[in-house]
């Protein structure tokens, strides 16, 4: 106890909070969101009223930042198993009685808004698991036996995902919950034979084709070939991923200019507005200008890390490191998919993409990780908070 | 315990900076990787992915060009380019296309299995896709429509050009017609063949408008829009609109052409007019005649039956494609072959007792009596026929082959037009080509007096007038006066090699024929002085007369069904004096030349010459003509 006694004890005025909020990182969050309204302005040709919609949701979830930054970060330890069952019982209600919206069942009505328990569990999960191994502690975090909890803990709302089906949210959620363990200090030996199952895994599926023990059915093959190589079939499964090639490709080192992508403008360019959105702006905007971005949400995310770092306390340490990993997964996805490298499988672009929950999500996600990086110093009694 | 949990705290603290650097780090890592695929599809793949882009987003199309006009030697319209007006409605620019169709049927007449079909074709074609709901509107119509504009969401009014033949039936043979490509057509020009397939674009099938379509045609224009990915033209890039084809202006008087084929009445036949100097086909008509319109949009199969199961073969043209005996027309090319061989003087005199035994057979002379003693200008005057026989007999079928084919019989006149017939002009190599046999005896009399093998167009009698109007020489006929306004030079005059004395001599008797009582065509003169005509009337037979009907009298052709008449042929110059055009013509089944043919041909050229001065357009070229024919 006379530990705690030596440790400061934080009860910060709300001015002192406000100065411990982490400006340059609010102006970088600031400065992606911008290049969004104006990407919202040139798909809608000035005329959809998508960009004033999506600054709306940037002030609103601003504010829910801002809010949820200023509330001590112990409260937040307290409730992750809360909103973790929260989560769970969203993405089981949305199994049930979810409507369908674009093909899948993700949304969920209750009454004025509409909403993906999907997006609220991507936090929710990085927060209990945040919890988990603040309160196992450094020592058994590195036990094998120990991981087993935190497994079960992203399996389950992976495979809630999964049904919907959403295989996107699936990957993104997989890999905030492993950052989480990776970053919380789980064994090496468990992330080296995730790699090599999963490579087997990779092998077996290549290896079984056109034998007896076939793993997938033809026509999953047939679409694993055609992300291989989208040329195969031009108008069909491959053509979302061939046009924005040639949207990507066609805009050249400096783009066509603002509002003037020929992909864009004239449609030949799918889901523009959402998982797209940076085919337009690199057509637009050219080499400079994707590179230009790319740089700005690497910055982001490392001025993230480098304030984990900062952080005293395991909690808030692992919750920080974790969200930002798991928002580099996002626009790392997204932007692979675009240019082709990786599969088409519904991922937007963090900040920019047009989507409400999207945003609010990603707010909350920045939010927690002000309150961590606000109350830094703040002291955890030892296991129990 | 609490040293303990400390140290498991700071271990715990190194461990994660360790991590946090090496997840920063592999970020950078797949940062690098992001920006070299970047590297890759913007700097490296761009010109691919430029051109795909550029396919996605430019439609090229052809534009047909406007086609060239044809006008008669005075200006007058013979083809046209029509405005077609047009209304066209789209589903994407009109909220209720059936609100539409109504606003419309208020403003002009659309019937209403008119507007049933539009709207069928609205509801299933593309939104974008404009639909034709009206064609060939007046201008009022459309007008009315273009007024209310505002008012009538999705409709989009268009003027096409439609080919019009403002003359109809009377100049159809020379001018022809333009219809649809068809796919023979295409595989015929695999140049043109984007341009063949345009709906709009129409090609010359007969007369100029085939012969021609090349510089009538004119060069294609393109288009290049930008369409979005449904299609739909966001705006136009660039348009060249090509060149409009050449304007020709054609030798024909269209009026006189008109009142040629009215003087022949029901009679089916042919009448050409041209200028001895230079050529210029004047009136070249077919009787009778048909109206090219219907085909421009595709003539109906009822239709086309109708007029080529007519046994008067309106789609004929006679004047070149018409090949006739010529009859006693052809007596001037035999009498100047007689006098050209050297055997023959116009003084030599033969006793016709209207009768010719040659072998076992006896040829007559048409006048049943006999004319007695004749010589060369009272044997054309008077058209004896045994005269002929006894000339020919003595030079022989082929010494007449070679003047008749100096004179261009059996060649092909050189002339704008298509399906252009060379006659038959036999000898005796002809005639072993043909049958494996030596030449008939008798086929030399025959020939003589344009019977028998001897077969000549209507161009080729008017081309065989002229040269004897002329004093001797060949005429090339010239169709197309001037190309965009520009002269065509006619081809120069060819001397032919005749004797002057001998061509006049001829000129003598074709005058004896018109203008001295007892001639053939003394009765058909022309009585205006200065504007005399000299010529040769022909009767050509169709049909054999049997030596029994001969016994019993040969029938008058008043007597006899139509179809088995002779044909009355007439060919003719004038002034008498001073030629300056020739005529022919051929009346099927008219009966005789004298009474049917020769007043046709004298109230024809006694028009052309005392019709008002010519306009200032065809002055000039005349002038031009008059000089170098002098």
């Amino acid at each position: 106890m006379s530990f705690l006694g030596e440790a400061p004890r934080q009860r910060l005025s709300l001015p002192a909070r406000f100065l411990r909020l982490h400006w340059p990182l609010i102006a970088l969050i600031a400065a992606v969101a911008t290049v969004g309204f104006f990407m919202m302005h040139s798909v809608g040709r000035g005329q959809a009223p998508w960009a004033q919609q999506q600054m709306t949701r940037f002030i609103v979830g601003c504010g829910l930042m801002v809010a949820i930054a200023l509330v001590d970060v112990r409260f937040w330890r307290k409730i992750a198993y809360l909103a973790y069952s929260a989560g769970i019982a969203g993405l089981v209600a949305v199994d049930v009685m979810g409507v369908v919206g674009m093909g899948a069942q993700r949304w969920i009505d209750i009454g004025f808004v509409r909403f993906q328990p999907s997006e609220l569990m991507k936090v929710a999960l990085v927060l209990a698991l945040a919890r988990y191994y603040h309160d196992i502690g450094p020592v058994r975090a590195g036990r094998l036996l120990w991981l087993i909890p935190a497994l079960l803990m992203i399996a389950a709302p992976c495979a809630l995902v999964l049904i919907q089906p959403d295989l996107g949210t699936a990957v993104l959620l997989g890999l905030g919950g492993f950052s989480a363990m990776f970053l919380a200090g789980a064994s090496w030996w468990f992330f080296i034979l995730m790699a090599l199952g999963l490579g087997g895994a990779v092998w077996a599926v290549f290896a079984s084709q056109g034998t007896d023990w076939q793993l997938l059915r033809d026509y999953q093959y047939r679409r694993i070939e055609v992300f291989l190589d989208p040329t195969q079939d031009p108008q069909g499964a491959g053509y979302h991923i061939n046009q924005s090639m040639i949207a990507f490709g066609s805009g050249g080192v400096e783009g066509k200019g603002y509002m003037a992508g020929s992909q864009t403008q004239l449609d030949f360019l799918p889901e523009k507005r959402t998982d797209f959105i940076f085919t337009t702006f690199a057509e637009e905007f050219g080499m400079i200008g994707a590179v230009s971005l790319l740089a700005l949400y690497t910055l982001l995310v490392w001025m993230c890390l480098a304030s984990a770092l900062r952080i005293r306390h395991s909690f808030g340490r692992v919750l920080a490191g974790s969200l930002a990993m798991a928002f580099f997964c996002y626009y790392g996805i997204n932007m692979a998919m675009v240019m082709g490298l990786a599969p088409v499988v519904g991922v937007p672009l963090p900040l920019i993409s047009y989507g409400g929950t999207s945003m609010i999500a990603l707010m909350c996600a920045f939010g927690l990780m002000l309150s961590a990086f606000v109350y830094r110093d703040a002291p955890f009694d030892s296991r129990r908070g | 315990m609490r040293d303990e949990e400390l140290r498991g705290q700071e271990m715990g603290r190194k461990r994660f900076t360790r991590r946090v650097l090496l997840l920063g780090g592999v970020q950078g890592l797949v940062g690098a990787a992001l920006a070299a695929r970047m590297y890759h599809l913007q700097v490296v793949e761009s010109p691919r992915h430029r051109a795909a882009a550029d396919r996605n987003r430019f439609d090229d199309s052809m534009i047909a060009p406007p086609r060239g006009q044809i006008v008669d030697r005075f200006g007058r319209p013979l083809a046209v380019n029509k405005q077609n007006y047009r209304l066209f409605v789209s589903r994407d620019g009109s909220p209720d296309v059936e609100e539409t169709l109504a606003q419309l049927a208020r403003l002009i007449d659309l019937p209403e299995h008119r507007r049933q079909k539009a709207l069928r074709e609205l509801r299933t074609g593309s939104r974008f896709a404009p639909v034709m709901v009206a064609e060939n509107l007046t201008w009022d119509e459309f007008a009315l429509v273009n007024a209310n504009a505002p008012a009538l969401q999705g409709v989009t009014p268009d003027v096409g050009w439609m080919r019009d033949y403002p003359q109809k039936d009377s100049c159809a043979h020379v001018v022809g017609y333009v219809a649809t490509p068809s796919q023979q057509d295409q595989e015929a020009d695999p140049e043109n063949s984007r341009l063949l397939l345009l709906p709009s674009m129409k090609i010359g099938k007969n007369g100029v408008e085939r012969t021609e379509d090349p510089i009538l045609r004119g060069k294609a224009g393109a288009r290049r829009a930008e369409v979005n990915v449904r299609g739909q033209v966001i705006r136009e890039i660039s348009r060249d609109d090509g060149e409009r084809g050449a304007e020709l202006t054609l030798t024909l008087d269209a009026d006189l052409q008109k009142y040629a084929m009215e003087r022949m009445g029901d009679y089916s036949g042919s009448v050409v007019v041209m200028d001895v100097r230079n050529g210029d086909l004047i009136v070249l008509a077919s009787m009778p005649g048909y109206d090219p319109n219907p085909f421009v949009g595709g003539i109906s199969h009822a239709a086309w039956r109708a007029l080529n199961e007519d046994p008067l073969r309106p789609l004929n043209n006679k004047a070149v494609a018409g090949s006739y005996a010529p009859g006693s027309t052809f007596k001037m090319i035999v009498a100047l072959a007689g006098l050209d061989s050297g055997m023959i003087s116009p003084q030599h005199t033969v006793f016709c007792n209207g009768r010719m035994p040659l072998g076992d057979h006896i040829f007559h002379c048409w006048k049943r009596g006999g004319h007695g003693a004749v010589d060369m200008n009272r044997a054309i005057k008077e058209s004896c026929d045994v005269y002929f026989y006894d000339i020919a007999r003595r030079i022989g079928v082929d010494r007449i082959a070679e003047v008749g084919r100096k004179f261009g019989v059996g060649v092909a006149p050189e002339v704008a037009l298509p399906y252009v017939r060379p006659g038959v002009m036999p000898d005796r190599a002809w005639h072993l080509a043909k049958y494996g046999y030596g030449w008939p005896q008798g086929q030399t009399l025959n020939a003589s007096i344009g019977q028998g093998y001897v077969e000549m167009t209507p161009l080729q009698l008017a081309l065989m007038t002229a040269s004897f109007a002329n004093g001797g020489y060949g005429v090339t006929p010239r169709l197309v006066k001037a190309i965009n306004g520009e002269d065509v030079k006619p081809e120069p005059l060819v001397d032919l090699g005749f004797r002057r004395p001998h061509v006049e001599a001829m000129q003598r008797a074709m005058d004896a024929v018109c203008n001295e009582q007892r001639g053939t065509g003394y009765n058909a003169r022309i009585k205006l002085a200065g504007y005399e005509m000299a010529g040769k009337t022909g009767t050509a037979q169709v049909r054999r007369i049997t030596a029994a009907e001969r016994a019993r009298r040969v029938r008058a052709n008043e007597e006899l069904p139509r179809h088995l008449r002779d044909h009355a042929l007439f060919v003719a110059y004038a002034p008498r004096h001073d030629p300056r055009y020739a005529c022919s013509i051929i009346v099927e089944h008219g009966g005789g030349g004298s009474a049917v043919a020769a007043p046709m041909v004298r109230d024809i050229l006694t028009r052309l010459m005392t019709r008002p001065p010519p306009s200032e357009a065809a002055g000039s070229s005349e002038e031009a003509a008059q000089g170098r024919a002098g």
